[in-house]
């Protein structure tokens, strides 16, 4: 919303600067995002009339012109000048010798030859508009000598306000002004005009069959109007200063008292009308023109406007391109309605556009003051275009109601947490021109017709913390009980995970949970991922059901900012379908690593990351949970480099080295290896209970044993672990030898035997029983034979 | 025959010309050894007269106690002299780096949503946390955004094949929480939120920290406290200063927007705070009535307060980080300065 301050001043006055209205403003919610200047800065520029212009006989673009500046010359001033638009009889502001332009003093000179003391001036030059086609021509009613600042009301300012959409009642000067009266205490002048006496019996039918979307409808007919008469300068200005464009007279007015009260208007030429209004709502499939020029397809839920054959209008909305006013047409058909909110809103949002119309219908227009509007705006066409009125036509169904608010003060209190007293209370209300009465300890308030956030004792609470300042409501910080938030110690944060992987030397980040459908159909073969509707872009348009691809594309994008070695890791939520009609979202913690295991460095030779590097990592990760890795396939990952991680029988996710084939598609020079996991299975930790720590010393031997290559070790402690004596308490792998000495398809696993008793020393021969019945179970399940 | 005086007196030069163990030995040998000077005279106190017998041997014993001494100082004199010699052998460059690997880093915004949610939590807010995914119901109905309300154009929602959409605010955590626990309340929601808006100023998925105070003690003036006590901790100033502005959110009455005194120049206006001296940092409320009808709270009883605020636009303002969109390139370059 943006509007002229003196138009502003002109229905409220306060005595303060404009940067403390501002500051009112602001601070009452109506947030002014700039206050500008009309025009540049300048003065001794005024009203001038082009008496003669000759040729200059030294230049052919410029002109001598003879200018009569009225008091402020005894005789013609001699200027030259260079718009091609100057001619005799025009009038044109000019400078004078001393003005200041922005940064330019004009001086008396000779230009040319030929002596020049003045300067006739542009828009531009004036910083009045960017247009600098030529001169700035001003009316023939432009009185000469007059100060052009005065004459063209330049010491003006325009405030520009970015509103809340509950606050409909300020997109209007009016309601601006009425307002600023209530903030500052400064007196309204009211809004009066006389309606109209009817000096032609003409009118239309009228007809609502949407009485819920179209409550109230005013109408009249004027005839005789002369729709090409130019716009009053100042309305224009007015106009200009909202950023309305000037169009036609009529459509002028109509737009001016659109800024000026905030209710929205139509103007119909009354020739293309064919019978009665009717207000009804589209029906399947029905199209209209608009004003726009766009053909719109509309839907049963959009009010329209017709006459007895065709549409005319979207109500509220936007006119129709053939039935508007033009320049030349007499007589015309003039609309003020009140359109229900409901009904408006979300239309034009629908069709793409937004109209100044639909903006203030969308959030409620002041019902009570439509008729006195259309009255006003009859007045205004009268003075301009002149014409005659036809009675006006009324058509109303039931108007919202404006429920009584009971606004108690021992609430307000308790709300604001200061103690507004009553008479506090009633004085704010005063101020806000509310209609209320006194109870012994409470109020009760009537809504405006104006106003529709204000419906239940909270608004009018917010009412009069605005009025009484936000500012004078002291910031207190609360006291409160001493009760401690419970802390579950064998539950981590997700923060307590993150912290390890940092210390694990992996780099957080965040990336979209919008993906590039590819990654999920390719690498993570999710056939069906879950799509967005209205995605941001074409490659953003399915949500994510793995972490990979972000890390994937993360990766890429720092290759090629001569990154080399990349460790990565990421925890958000990933998005699956379910048998329900809602969709699984589930927390997972992705990492990927790749280049050297460890940055360069003297003391440690170079060597890529691989799968056991980062399987330590994850291992790290579930510190006191037993995991194991299974031999599964990934789509993602190398098939034989692949594995899923089970927390006991339960899948927890995956880790891997990035399928070849995908390392090429991304164009990766080494492997990369990535893990996912779900977030909820790293969080649990076992809360320690103490056994007590073993009198007798422990002891260890040391088996090794020839088995079959493709036999996983896991498989092998598990057995080991499954039949083991008592006394065994630890097995570990400590090598692993391939090589002609155990055998072309075998390996030799080496593994560390820990024996202990807890009631006593081990003798030797209970070790040795005890490893004996060891090598038996890898004996006779895996064919082990003791490597010597 | 020499006296004990002028052995004694030449081994002492001779151990002390010695610098290696092994010949200082030999040299031992040369008086104490099977054939050494000292035992020669030993050897040969048979053959004095009996007399001068217990003389002489006390004397020979005592110089051989010397030499003794005299050797066990040598041998440690040596011994020292070979481990200082070792130990600056051994001497390391301590000035080369340590070896093995680096540390890596949290992002940007979780060092702020960590920073947000201690400072809550010491002031007994918990942390909770709600999907992703919403419903119509809980991103807009239950906070009172009546469908066609203008609120829900502001939001520029992100809708998913089903109708349902992603959260454009956190505020739909307040109304999990509210269903699934009993007042009084305190609470502080983080997480990511999704908006269909895209330029320079604006991210399609950004973060938010909602909070929620729900009390027979909450009012306004204690939002106030509590909202400019957090900004004055978050950015360390005592000397912040904050203003509240009216403004409308559908799910707060009275509703507010809280600006705090630009960090960049004090309040003296710069190109941060678009030379208002004012930077805005959160918008909050008094709970509506409606919001709390619907998870059935008696607002009779109770009376709460929320507020949310932009995690980006704290971290920007907090670490000088001029463009939102840094903060989702994940540019190592630019992750790594926060470790």
């Amino acid at each position: 919303m943006k509007f002229s301050e003196n138009w502003l001043r002109t229905f409220v006055n306060p005595s303060c600067t404009s940067e403390e209205l501002a500051h009112s403003l602001t601070m009452a919610g109506l947030e002014v995002e700039a206050i500008e200047p009309v025009a540049a800065s300048f003065d001794k520029v005024v009203v001038a009339e082009v008496l003669t212009v000759e040729k200059h006989p030294n230049a052919d673009r410029l002109r001598i012109c003879q200018v009569n500046v009225g008091d402020h010359a005894k005789e013609p001033l001699q200027i030259v000048c260079g718009a091609s638009n100057v001619h005799a009889g025009i009038k044109v502001p000019c400078a004078l010798v001393g003005a200041q332009l922005q940064d330019m003093e004009i001086k008396s000179a000779k230009l040319r030859g030929i002596q020049s003391s003045g300067m006739l001036c542009s828009a531009r030059e004036l910083g009045v508009s960017e247009n600098a086609d030529g001169l700035l021509m001003l009316p023939d009613t432009a009185p000469v000598g007059q100060d052009f600042r005065t004459y063209y009301e330049l010491n003006d300012r325009v405030f520009t306000l970015s509103l809340t959409p509950n606050r409909a009642d300020c997109l209007g000067v009016y309601g601006v002004a009425r307002e600023i009266s209530a903030l500052t205490d400064t007196q309204l002048v009211p809004f009066k005009t006389t309606p109209v006496s009817p000096e032609i019996e003409d009118s239309l039918d009228v007809r609502v069959s949407a009485p819920d979307a179209c409550q109230l409808y005013c109408g009249r007919i004027m005839r005789g109007i002369n729709s090409n008469v130019e716009t009053p300068l100042w309305m224009k200005q007015r106009l200009e200063r909202s950023s309305l464009r000037s169009i036609n007279a009529v459509v002028d007015i109509t737009n001016y008292v659109l800024l000026e009260t905030g209710q929205p208007m139509h103007a119909f030429d009354l020739a293309k009308l064919d019978g009665g209004i009717h207000v009804r709502y589209a029906k399947i499939n029905e199209t209209i023109q608009l004003l726009n020029e766009s053909r719109v397809v509309l839907t049963t839920d959009m009010l329209l406007i017709t006459d007895d054959h065709k549409p005319l209008a979207l109500a509220g909305i936007m006119g129709g391109l053939n039935s508007g006013v033009v320049q030349g047409i007499s007589d015309i058909f003039l609309e003020c309605a009140f359109f229900n909110p409901d009904v408006i809103s979300g239309k034009s949002f629908k069709l793409g556009f937004n109209t100044d119309s639909s903006y203030r219908f969308e959030r409620g227009v002041d019902f009570a003051a439509t008729r006195n509007i259309l009255e006003y705006a009859t007045n205004l066409i009268q003075a301009i275009c002149g014409g005659t009125a036809g009675p006006v036509t009324e058509k109303s169904s039931v108007l919202p109601p404006r429920l009584p608010v009971t606004v108690r003060v021992d609430r307000v209190q308790r709300v604001l947490g200061i103690m507004l007293e009553k008479e506090q209370i009633v004085e704010y209300f005063s101020r806000l021109q509310f209609d209320f009465s006194e109870n012994k300890n409470d109020i009760t308030v009537i809504p405006p017709s104006y106003r529709f956030d204000l419906a239940i004792e909270e608004d009018f609470i917010e009412e009069l913390a605005r009025i009484h300042g936000y500012d004078e409501i002291p910031a207190q910080v609360p006291k409160s009980g001493l009760e401690m938030l419970p802390s579950q110690e064998s539950i981590r944060t997700s923060t307590q995970i993150k912290q390890m992987l940092v210390m694990r030397d992996y780099q957080e980040v965040v990336n979209y949970a919008f993906v590039d459908k590819s990654w999920e159909t390719g690498l993570i073969q999710n056939k069906n991922p879950v799509a967005l509707k209205n995605p941001i872009a074409n490659h953003l348009d399915v949500m994510r059901s793995s972490l990979m691809g972000g890390l994937i594309a993360n990766l890429q994008f720092n290759l090629n900012r001569r990154q080399e070695r990349v460790r990565l890791f990421e925890l958000g939520c990933c998005f699956e379908r379910s048998a329900t009609e809602h969709f699984l979202q589930i927390e997972k913690l992705a990492g990927l690593a790749y280049g050297d295991v460890f940055a360069e460095q003297w003391g440690v030779s170079a060597r890529s990351v691989d799968f056991y590097d980062v399987k330590s990592d994850i291992e790290i990760l579930y510190q006191s949970q037993e995991i194991n890795f299974q031999a599964v396939q990934h789509p993602a990952f190398h098939p034989g480099k692949s594995a899923q991680i089970m927390v006991g029988a339960k899948p927890a996710g995956w880790i891997g080295e990035l399928h070849p084939r995908w390392q090429r598609q991304y164009d990766l020079s080494h492997p990369v290896i990535l893990f996912e996991l779900l977030l909820d299975s790293l969080l649990p930790v076992s809360l320690a209970q103490i056994k007590e720590i073993p009198k007798y010393p422990a002891v260890r031997r040391d088996i090794a044993v020839i088995v079959d290559n493709q036999m996983p070790v896991q498989t092998i402690l598990s057995s080991m672990y499954e039949k083991k004596p008592e006394i065994v308490t630890e097995i570990t792998l400590f090598d692993v030898y391939r090589g002609k000495a155990v055998g072309e398809h075998n390996k030799s696993l080496a593994f560390k035997v820990m024996l202990q008793d807890a009631q006593k020393t081990l003798t030797d021969d209970e070790a040795e029983a005890a490893i004996s019945s060891l090598l038996k179970i890898l004996k006779a399940k895996f064919d082990a034979a003791l490597r010597n | 025959m020499r006296s004990l005086d002028e052995i004694v007196g030449e081994a002492n030069t001779l151990f002390n010309s010695i610098s290696d163990t092994t010949e200082l030995e030999q040299v031992k040998a040369r008086y104490l050894g099977k054939n050494g000077e000292l035992t020669d005279l030993l050897k040969a106190l048979g053959k004095l007269p009996a007399e001068q017998r217990p003389a002489m041997g006390s004397q020979i014993n005592q110089a051989k106690d010397q030499l003794e001494a005299l050797l066990k100082d040598r041998r440690l004199f040596l011994q020292e002299k070979k481990l200082e010699e070792k130990l600056k052998e051994e001497a390391l460059d301590v000035t080369m780096p340590g070896r093995g690997h680096d540390k890596g880093g949290l992002h940007p915004v979780t060092q702020t949503l960590i920073r947000i949610e201690s400072l809550f939590h010491s002031i007994g807010y918990e942390v909770a946390s709600g999907p992703e995914v919403e419903t119509d119901f809980y991103n807009f109905t239950a906070l009172n955004i009546p469908e066609n309300h203008p609120a829900r154009a502001m939001h520029d929602t992100f809708y998913i094949e089903n109708g349902d959409l992603l959260r454009t605010h956190t505020s739909p955590v307040q109304i999990h929480f509210m269903l699934e626990n009993k007042p009084p309340l305190k609470l502080i929601a983080p997480g990511r939120v999704y908006r269909c808006d895209s330029d320079v100023t604006h991210t399609p998925m950004f973060h938010q920290v909602e909070g929620l105070w729900i009390d027979e003690e909450a009012n306004f003036a204690a939002l106030k406290g509590v909202l400019t006590n957090f900004m004055a901790c978050f950015f360390e100033r005592d000397d912040l200063s904050a203003r509240f502005r009216p403004s409308f959110f559908p799910f707060t009455e009275p509703s507010a927007e809280m600006d705090i005194s630009c960090v960049k120049c004090n309040g003296n206006g710069c190109r941060i705070c678009s030379h208002t001296g004012w930077l805005e940092v959160l918008g909050c409320g008094m709970v509506h009535p409606n919001v709390l009808k619907h998870v059935d709270i008696d607002h009779a009883q109770y009376v709460g307060f929320a507020f949310g605020m932009g995690v980006e636009r704290l971290a920007m303002l907090r670490y000088s980080v001029s463009d939102l969109r840094l903060f989702f390139e994940n540019d190592l370059r630019f992750l790594k300065q926060f470790n």
